[in-house]
């Protein structure tokens, strides 16, 4: 369209260049998400200011019309695959500059299943809201799982399986935590289509979440009641 | 007697509307519409005219969510018309739901997780452990476009392909009928996904047996 096609980004003030970039997340517009970061850096914006005001504003809109069925996977794609050029730009800014972090995430999707789109997205949205992520990829054995929260000393255990038979190794990783002891030192959530919440409690996880965004919901629940149990202890 | 042979259905009606019983027949099976053509056929080949054919949409193949509450108002909606019902759906992508409704609502359903696998033998098919196939059967490479191109924005956005198939490695066609030209287009379906082509004959495999013994009833 002429009008969007004729817009200047840097010519937009701050309140109009946010305004523009939920637009752009929304159309999927890698290009000019890149570009309206640079601009808001060179505006002297903090790095967590553009991730959480523009970018993950921008995409909880997305995630808040994918979840009412106005929009579908492939947008949610070009969506993530926008921000994901964003935050390519600041993410090492943001270590420089100290954002604050809520909480460590080790995630991956379980033996046998090579799905990561929603495990994907999870991890970017995690991210934006001040998680750090590590991601175990696919096809991940319960050894893969276990060296990395030894590791990682993660706050939270992620695990993504798209297919009816790979969910069940799910409860493998947990019941594996629970003969090692430990269980309770990590919070446990898991995710992908053919799960439910039922499904979730069955095998023994902290939390089913139905998408990227109550994922980032859950965890910060979670990690937040983890935290005031250790003041209150 | 010759048996009566059905035309059969088109894959658009089947795909978004279903497909209605005829109120003919002592038995009913439930079907996804994706199986309609194979259910019809054994049914004609095997002369179990009692057994009466109702499909849910197709469709619904990328949307497992709504397959349990059709399944549950199908069987309500017919019970009363038919000696005997079944589903013949295996899991689908709905997460064990549906094998609980199956149990709650007391009809038999197909084992295994979705027609990839009773195609091939479900046995055979968890055996071969095959985590990097992307898999067609007839009725979706005759209906690719429908419920994997375009639902996946492939038709606008190609860009996606790595995305969604990054992991993939070949694309298997469950073959269910010897049909040359059916293979070529399988073919051309691997092609535009980038991936190697395989083509596996599997006949009807499980849906066959399982039909044989409900056909029984």
């Amino acid at each position: 369209m002429a009008d969007e096609e004729d817009i200047i980004l840097a010519d937009l003030n701050d309140e109009e260049l946010v305004e523009q970039m939920f637009d752009d997340l929304y159309d999927g517009l890698k290009e000019e998400i890149e570009e309206s970061v640079n601009i808001l850096l060179e505006r002297g914006w903090q790095p967590y200011d553009i991730l959480t005001k523009a970018l993950v504003g921008g995409m909880t809109i997305v995630g808040n019309d994918f979840r009412d069925g106005i929009l579908f996977v492939p947008e949610v794609l070009l969506a993530a695959n926008a921000m994901k050029g964003g935050m390519f730009i600041l993410k090492p800014l943001l270590a420089e500059t100290g954002a604050p972090r809520v909480g460590k995430m080790v995630i991956g999707t379980v033996k046998g299943d090579i799905h990561d789109i929603g495990k994907n997205l999870v991890g970017m949205m995690m991210e934006g809201a001040g998680f750090e992520v590590v991601d175990l990829g696919i096809n991940n054995a319960v050894d893969a799982y276990l060296d990395a929260i030894e590791a990682e000393q993660p706050d939270i255990l992620g695990m993504s399986a798209l297919l009816t038979t790979t969910m069940p190794y799910m409860k493998v990783v947990i019941d594996t935590l629970v003969e090692k002891g430990i269980r309770d030192d990590y919070i446990v959530l898991v995710g992908g289509a053919p799960l439910n919440e039922e499904f979730g409690k069955a095998i023994g996880a902290d939390a089913y979440c139905r998408d990227a965004a109550v994922a980032v919901e859950t965890a910060k629940t979670f990690v937040g009641r983890k935290h005031n149990q250790l003041a209150a202890g | 007697m010759c048996p009566v042979m059905t035309n059969p259905p088109d894959d658009l009606t089947v795909t978004k509307a279903g497909l209605d019983a005829r109120g003919a027949g002592r038995v009913l099976i439930i079907a996804c519409g994706a199986l309609a053509r194979e259910i019809l056929d054994l049914r004609d080949a095997n002369g179990w005219s009692h057994l009466d054919l109702t499909c849910l949409p197709a469709i619904y193949h990328n949307t497992p969510d709504k397959i349990v509450p059709a399944i549950r108002n199908s069987v309500a909606e017919h019970r009363g018309s038919y000696e005997a019902i079944y589903v013949a759906y295996a899991d689908c992508g709905t997460g064990g739901l549906l094998e609980a409704a199956c149990r709650d609502l007391d009809v038999e359903m197909i084992a295994g997780p979705h027609c990839y696998s009773f195609f091939e033998g479900t046995e055979t098919f968890a055996a071969r452990d095959e985590i990097t196939a992307f898999y067609l059967t007839d009725f979706l490479v005759r209906q690719f476009d429908a419920f994997v191109w375009k639902p996946l924005g492939l038709d606008r956005h190609p860009e996606l392909r790595d995305m969604y198939f990054g992991h993939y490695d070949r694309l298997v066609y469950q073959a269910q009928t010897n049909d040359p030209a059916l293979t070529a287009l399988a073919e051309t379906c691997a092609d535009r996904l980038g991936l190697r082509f395989e083509r596996r004959f599997t006949g009807y495999g499980d849906l066959a047996t399982r039909l044989e013994g409900w056909a029984k009833t």
